[in-house]
């Protein structure tokens, strides 16, 4: 009887199994044809690689500064020393101060307006449907649209300089938090809320005092993540005329000033490199503080 | 004499009657225990006096106003006047313990400045007075979160009394307590009762507790009343039907 089961058993698991592998097959197999199919349509050929990758290497030997070890640390005067590699850092500093500047205003602003449009876009804490289908639709625009094309068009309409740049980054910031945050409250605990609307107390207290103290580390935390990556995106929308190191790195590289856009990228990366680290540090202080209480 | 009166009150939940045709009339100054099992009504019938639910059908008066009707600023003194207590405390964890109790104070003296933090001088010293009650005031400026459950509990009673209310509903207010410590929160509602006068509204899952505590007794089955009236008139077999025993 007990053998019968344990037979019967093990056919049942074999046939699973097998069903498995054949469902495992099946996706591998395809997977390879979409990757095939794909780079057809691209057009991804071999010898366009062989070809275009030398060139890379090319490039980055030619923007690679020549320094020489015994004049490396003499004045702006000598070739190969990096003073001389850096001439122009005066201009690029302003130009970085230009750029983080460009990148805290956008984060400031927008998340301010992402946290009042949060509470009209979170389910629980919307006055009404209407509003809430609106408000997130919103938002849903201003992050669909890549902050690049804000960007060409106030640049377009306002000129060229730092406020095109930001007007985009608020908006795109706007929207990205603003959905962030609303996701925030709609996983808060409606019990505090609760005791705020049982004392008699209107909606902004309800929100003052049942809502935001247990969303405020998140949405501090996020802030500072956005603030990341919109230094790094400040950088990109130089490129369309927005202002910012951005802006001068798009200059050097179309007049190959082969030299300078290694300074730069140099520079660039080393910013990125020390706000990424504090924000780091900052949040997980934010997170843990919270958690000892 | 003030009182509460509930007239044919309902609440209809999808399919389910939570609470089908209640009517009672409390007086000033009574404490009552509603009992009953999980699921008899008592937490939506007290959330529906405080119209943290809206009643289907039905009417609550006060002192011969319709309770039912009341919209914004005249539905927010209401609820101010008709504190409420929780089985889960409901406070706000993150911030101190007087600003919690102060919380109390909003839908009565409601000032735009409290958004920001600021409570004025006479309502710091009233919310400190009320902690003091409860021998709480050296935890004033502690984060409600680090409390006991006893003490939070105790700290929810202050904010209450921060309301200046004329009655106090309880639900559940010791359920997820410890026997000493529900034992400390129930001589507290005790002692505000009879030195406040106000009328408290207390649902109890423990016979005995609302036996010893409470003048009157409402025992709920299936949103209906079954029983009304002191606890020395409840009968082992009405307790029986009220806790469903037989049919376990």
């Amino acid at each position: 009887m007990s053998e019968i089961f344990i037979e019967n058993h093990n056919q049942k698991l074999k046939d699973l199994i097998f069903k498995r592998r054949l469902w495992n097959i099946f996706i591998i197999i395809s997977l390879i044809i979409a990757v095939l199919l794909s780079s057809s349509i691209i057009d991804i050929s071999s010898s366009r690689l062989l070809n275009g990758l030398p060139r890379l290497g090319d490039y980055i030997s030619q923007i690679l500064p020549s320094l020489e070890s015994s004049s490396l640390f003499l004045d702006s005067n000598k070739e190969g020393s990096i003073a001389y590699w850096y001439f122009n850092l005066p201009k690029y500093l302003k130009l970085l101060f230009e750029t983080f500047n460009m990148a805290l205003l956008a984060t400031i602003i927008g998340s301010s307006i992402a946290l009042l449009l949060s509470f009209l876009s979170a389910k629980n804490t919307a006055p009404n449907s209407f509003i809430y289908f609106m408000t997130r639709r919103t938002l849903e625009f201003f992050r669909g649209v890549p902050e690049i094309i804000f960007a060409i068009l106030f640049v377009w309409a306002l000129g060229i300089g730092p406020i095109a740049g930001i007007i985009a980054m608020t908006l795109h910031t706007t929207g990205s938090l603003g959905k962030l945050f609303s996701e925030v409250h709609e996983n808060s605990d409606i019990k505090p809320r609760e005791a705020l609307k049982a004392a008699g107390g209107n909606w902004p207290s309800e929100m003052k005092f049942g809502l935001l103290p247990q969303v405020l580390p998140n949405l501090i935390s996020y802030t500072l993540l956005r603030f990341e990556i919109n230094i790094r995106a400040s950088t990109i929308l130089g490129f369309v005329g927005a202002g910012g190191i951005g802006q001068e790195l798009y200059l050097v590289i179309n007049f190959n000033y082969y030299e300078e856009v290694s300074a730069i990228i140099l520079l660039i990366i080393l910013t990125v490199i020390s706000i990424d680290l504090l924000s780091e540090y900052l949040r997980k202080n934010i997170i843990e503080v919270d958690n000892v209480r | 004499m003030k009182s509460l009166k509930i007239i044919n009150l309902k609440k209809k939940f999808k399919n389910i009657n939570a609470v089908n045709g209640i009517s009672l009339e409390i007086n000033e100054g009574e404490i009552i225990g509603i009992i009953g099992r999980s699921g008899a009504g008592k937490s939506t019938l007290l959330r529906m006096i405080n119209r943290l639910i809206e009643p289907s059908e039905g009417f609550i008066e006060f002192n011969d106003i319709n309770i039912t009707s009341l919209k914004g600023k005249a539905l927010r003194k209401w609820r101010s006047e008709c504190a409420m207590i929780f089985q889960q405390f409901n406070l706000v964890e993150r911030i101190d313990v007087l600003t919690n109790v102060l919380i109390g104070s909003l839908g009565r003296n409601y000032n735009f400045l409290n958004l920001i933090g600021i409570f004025s001088k006479k309502e710091k010293i009233n919310a400190l007075k009320n902690l003091d009650r409860f021998d709480l005031s050296e935890k004033a400026l502690q984060k409600a979160g680090t409390l006991s459950g006893g003490q939070q509990q105790r700290v929810a009673i202050a904010r209450a009394l921060m309301q200046k209310p004329k009655i106090l509903l309880a639900d559940e207010p010791i359920s997820s307590l410890d026997p000493k410590n529900a034992q400390r929160v129930m001589d507290d509602m005790l002692k505000i009762n009879k030195e406040d006068g106000i009328t408290i509204i207390c649902n109890l899952h423990s016979l005995d507790v609302a036996k010893k505590y409470c003048d009157r007794l409402i025992g709920l089955s299936d949103g209906k009343v079954v029983f009304d009236g002191a606890p020395d008139d409840l009968t082992t077999e009405i307790s029986k039907e009220l806790y469903d025993i037989d049919n376990e």
